[in-house]
Order: structure tokens, then sequence, then C-alpha cells
């Protein structure tokens, strides 16, 4: 006999199936112990006007666990996933290879289920899994102290401004043009209830970030100048200009970057003299994941600046016995002891995307990481070089890792969604990161990893080759 | 050289126009081992009864607050090197900061040791 597989939507009602599993009684029972008379009584609080009057409209009705499966797979199929297609997606998030023994660990019951450690002596594990973790970010950014990390980078990246302002006592915060305009509304969004002034600006969009515009807005009530690098473009700039300019005024240079493979291939940001670095690590460990959870990283180069910093630090001690031990420490920054004088209001790190991230770290070494780096960047200068010689393509930059920014004759807002049919997912338009801005139009910047194949190259530069001619 | 006391267990010396402030040996006693001390900055203003420095130990992270309104005229930079002078000499040695006295009647509310001691007996 076939199962007969119910339609969800405009389905009738299937009296038996539920997915409240509270009975009328029940209901009931619980308002007469409260004295309500009705589920309508606990909203009148709410305004009339904004309370729903009767269903909610468009609804289907609930349906079976097998229809409701079916319904969603139909749906899943008008995606295009990012390994379905020539995928050439970044400005921030980045397609990488991610090997199957990282998930493998990062699910073993001793590390998934010490989330976070509220007794965090006991967890010896999870306290050296994080220390490792630290020392980690530590090196990749040149620094002395790293945390055990921060929700994201936009986020990190103000935890990083508010740390300035902290260690300064300015409350002038200077953002380069060309930082990730998401991370900038960030900043601006938690500068909102600070008080802290964001003297933001646009990226210029030449062959090398304006360094000279940059250091000619820090003046002596800066507290610190935010500077990605590499840049939202894909461009390196001279961070140790900046980092001079910026010690001149008394300000401290808050270093971002979002593509932590890069540093596997260039001088790390504490190395020419950033302060602070912060960053995305989703690239390492983590995937793409639909954009989130993601994982802030956040050194400070200079350890005098430890007791500044936001967040979780594990610090390694001897017990008793003289035994290496792990400890959380310096906690009297944090909000569970300081209350409303924290450094921050995090008080928790994300911890699984760590692991995943110094998992991943540790399978490279420094060899992998090397290796990794250049395979990125060789893939990257291929497709630069490719994409030149197709009629209507210019490339930006003079100098990239393994992102760049592309001018089209065009308006490549339009054009790349015309390729996202064809299963070319052919980048991120200026004009999706600068709405607001007609002459970024043309702007569509490129991201190149090791997964990225020789033939989705090919398949690019022959799609735009039919768009632009 | 005239010495002053806080309810919030800061001693306050007062030498013409400077005030030299730091916590009291009873205050120390209830930290413990004292391991940083964040110190104001000099030139910067403070206000009777606001914030003005940090003592944390072993325990607890506490605010030491103004006892007077003025300037910051120097900290102890050997507090830096060596928080736990505040253990050993609190109320020689371990001394926070100095500053002007903005106000010299907010000096009126403030007790003497003899009164200090009483305090500090009915704790």
């Amino acid at each position: 006999m076939a199962i007969a597989i119910p339609k969800f939507i405009g389905m009738t009602k299937v009296d038996n199936m539920r997915y409240l599993p509270l009975t009328d009684n029940d209901r009931s029972e619980m308002l007469e112990t409260i004295g309500a008379s009705s589920v309508d009584d606990l909203f009148v609080d709410v305004p009339e006007a904004a309370r729903l009057n009767g269903p909610i409209q468009s609804l289907p009705m609930h349906a079976s666990e097998m229809a409701v499966e079916k319904h969603m797979r139909t749906l899943s199929k008008k995606n295009l996933a990012a390994a379905d297609a020539a995928f050439f997606l970044g400005a921030g998030a980045y397609r990488h290879h991610v090997p199957a023994s990282v998930d493998h660990i990062i699910q073993r019951g001793e590390f998934l289920t010490a989330y976070t450690p509220y007794q965090p002596e006991i967890a010896q594990g999870t306290l050296q899994m994080l220390f490792e973790f630290q020392s980690q970010v530590a090196r990749l950014y040149g620094c002395a102290v790293a945390n055990a990390s921060m929700y994201d980078g936009s986020t990190a990246c103000w935890e990083a401004v508010a740390m300035a302002g902290r260690v300064t006592r300015r409350k002038r915060a200077v953002i380069s043009g060309a930082l990730h305009p998401h991370y900038t509304e960030v900043v601006k969004t938690m500068a909102k209830f600070t008080g802290d002034t964001i003297a933001d600006a646009m990226p210029s969009i030449d062959a090398q970030p304006d360094n000279a515009g940059l250091i000619a807005r820090i003046d002596e009530d800066t507290s610190c100048v935010v500077v990605q690098y590499p840049d939202i473009l894909g461009r390196l700039p001279n961070l140790e200009e900046i980092a001079e300019a910026a010690h001149a005024k008394g300000a401290l240079l808050i270093a971002v970057n979002t593509e932590p493979v890069a540093l596997g291939a260039i001088k790390s940001p504490g190395e020419l003299g950033a302060d602070i670095v912060v960053g995305e690590g989703q690239s390492i460990g983590v995937g793409l994941q639909f954009g989130g959870p993601y994982l802030g990283l956040f050194a400070v180069r200079d350890k005098k600046h430890v007791r500044q910093m936001p967040g979780r630090l594990c610090g390694e001690t001897v017990d008793a016995d003289g035994k290496r031990g792990f400890v959380l420490t310096l906690s009297t920054r944090e909000q569970h002891i300081r209350r409303e004088k924290a450094t921050s209001n995090i008080c928790t790190n994300s911890g699984l995307c760590a692991l995943a991230f110094s998992v991943h770290m540790t399978l490279l070494g420094e060899k992998g990481m090397r290796q990794l780096a250049a395979e990125n960047h060789r893939l990257a200068c291929i497709a630069a070089d490719k994409l030149a010689a197709v009629p209507g393509v210019a490339i930006l930059n003079n100098s990239f890792f393994n992102e760049f920014t592309v001018l089209l004759d065009g308006d490549a807002r339009a054009i790349t969604r015309e390729l996202s049919m064809e299963g070319i997912l052919a980048g991120v338009s200026l004009g999706r990161l600068y709405p607001q801005v007609d002459e970024f139009s043309r702007g569509l910047l490129v991201a190149v990893t090791e997964t990225t194949t020789e033939e989705d190259i090919e398949a690019l530069c022959s799609a735009l080759k039919g768009k632009l001619s | 050289m005239a010495r002053y006391f806080t309810d919030e267990h800061e001693w306050i010396d007062i030498e013409g126009d400077t005030a030299t402030v730091g916590i009291t040996d009873y205050a120390q006693e209830q930290l413990g081992d004292i391991v940083f001390v964040e110190l104001p900055e000099v030139g910067s203003m403070i206000d009777k009864g606001k914030d003005a420095a940090v003592v944390e130990s072993v325990k607890a992270a506490s605010d030491v607050y103004a006892p007077l309104t003025g300037e910051v005229t120097e900290a102890n930079p050997a507090l830096e090197e060596d928080p736990a002078l505040v253990n050993t000499s609190p109320e020689e040695d371990g001394w926070f900061f100095k500053m002007t006295i903005g106000d010299k009647a907010e000096l009126e509310g403030l007790m003497d040791s003899k009164a200090y001691k009483a305090f500090v007996d009915e704790l």
C-alpha cells in the first residue's frame, strides 16, 4: 500500500497533528491558576492597534513531518549552493576547504559538551584548547596576547574601538574608508550608545588605498585609526606609515583582517605597528555556514594593554604540585565580576568555532598555512590575469592577496545577478556593498581560494565576455 | 601636614594646596593581596565622590573614589611595578595620587585619625 503524503500548502486541518503540546484543558487550567479568562487577556498591555486581530493570514495549516520535509526539500532546491557554482564571493566571508577531520574532532563529546566553562578549572581540556587557540591567534597577528575569541569580526572591531577609547581616554575614532562597510555600520551602531564620535569615509576607488587622506584625518582627539588589511577592495595599505602617524598624535592603530589565510603570506599587522589587531576567523575551520556563527579574533601587540582587553583570557599556570595547568585569568575585567564597569558586555566566547579554528590551524601547521596562502594567491593571480584579458574588464588593484576589485563596462550588480542564473557566483558587487553610491556601480569584488578551479575561472571569464560584448 | 580620612577608607594628606591620597591599612587588609592599581591620568580633573582609581586584589576589583574635587598632579609610579606596596606600606609608600584642592570647604566633612579609628572599630 502506498503512503499518501498530504499536500502542505492549502491542505486541510489534520486533527491529531500539532506542533504545540498543550491541550485546551492544559490552557484553561493554567489560565484559571493565574486568574485570566483567556490568552488574549495576557496581551491587554499591548495597544489594541498593534495587536493581531485573528489568525495570521496566509500561514498554512500545520502538516505532517513528512509533508513538511518534502516541502522544505523543494524550497532548498531553489538555492544555489556555494559548492554547486563557480564561486567567487568573498568580502569578509570566504569559502575554504575544511578537512573532514576538523568536524570529527570538534564533535567529540569532551569538547562539544563543555561549552562555556562556568567552573572553568575543572574543564582543563577546554582551557588548554583555548590557550592554544590564543597562542595561534597571537602568532598569526604578531601580537603578545590574544583573547579566547569574540562573536565575529565586526563586533571584535567595535570592541577594539571601545578599548582604544579606554586606553587613550579619547572618544573620536577615525575609520578608514576601505573598512568593510558592514563593520563600519556595527561600529556606528554601538557608538550611538557610548557617545563616541565615529569619523568614517567612503573608499577611494584607486589602485592603492588613500593613506595620505586617512593620515590627514588623525588629530589630537583621535583615540584610534581603524584600517582593514587587506582592505575591502583587496588592497594592502601601508600599515607602518599609518601606525607612525597615529602614534605621533597619541592614537592607537587598530588593524582589521577579514581573511586570516592572507597572514600566511603577508607580514602580520602586529609586526607593522598595529596596537590592536582584530578580525574574522571564519576562513579557518569554520566554513561559510549561511553567514554564521562566525569567530571574532582579538589581540593586542603590547602586553601593557592586557587589562583593557575585552573577553575571556586563558592563562597557563602551575598547580600546588608544580604541574602545568590552565586557568581563566584577569577576570576582574569581565562583566560577571566588574558589572557595569567591565571592559565589555561580552562574558563568553565563540567556543566551538574557536575550537574548529584551532583544530584546522593545528592540522595545517606553519608550513601548511604558508602553502595554503601561496595556493590562494597563485590562483588569484591566474584569475586576475585571465579577467584582465576580457574586453570590458579592468583590474583596479596593483596589490592583492586572494581578492581584488575589477571594474566592468556595465552595472556589476545587474551582471552578477544574471550570471547567478547561469550557475556562476561572480563576486560581490560594490553596488551591493554601497547601494547609495552610483559611481561604484561598475565595481566587483572577486575572491579566489584553494577551492576555485581553473575551470571555474574559465567559466567566469567566458560568461563575462558574453555579458560585456 | 594634616591627615584626613573618608568613610570609603581613603586617607588624604594635606600639604599647602596639594592633597596626597591613598587607601588605609584597614582597606588593604580587607582587600587582601593587591595585584594591580589603575591610577588616574595626570592632568585629569576628578570630582569628589566619583571614581578616581581602581584597586584590584586576588579577591575583588574595587573603585577608589575621589575624596575631593581637583586636578591630578602626580600618580605613584612605584605602584605600576609593585602594586603590593599598597599591602606593605598602605599609608606611606603605597600612596595612589596627588591632586590640587579645588574647594577647601570639602575638607570639612572628613574625619581625623581619631574619628576614623572609632569609625573602623564600629564596623
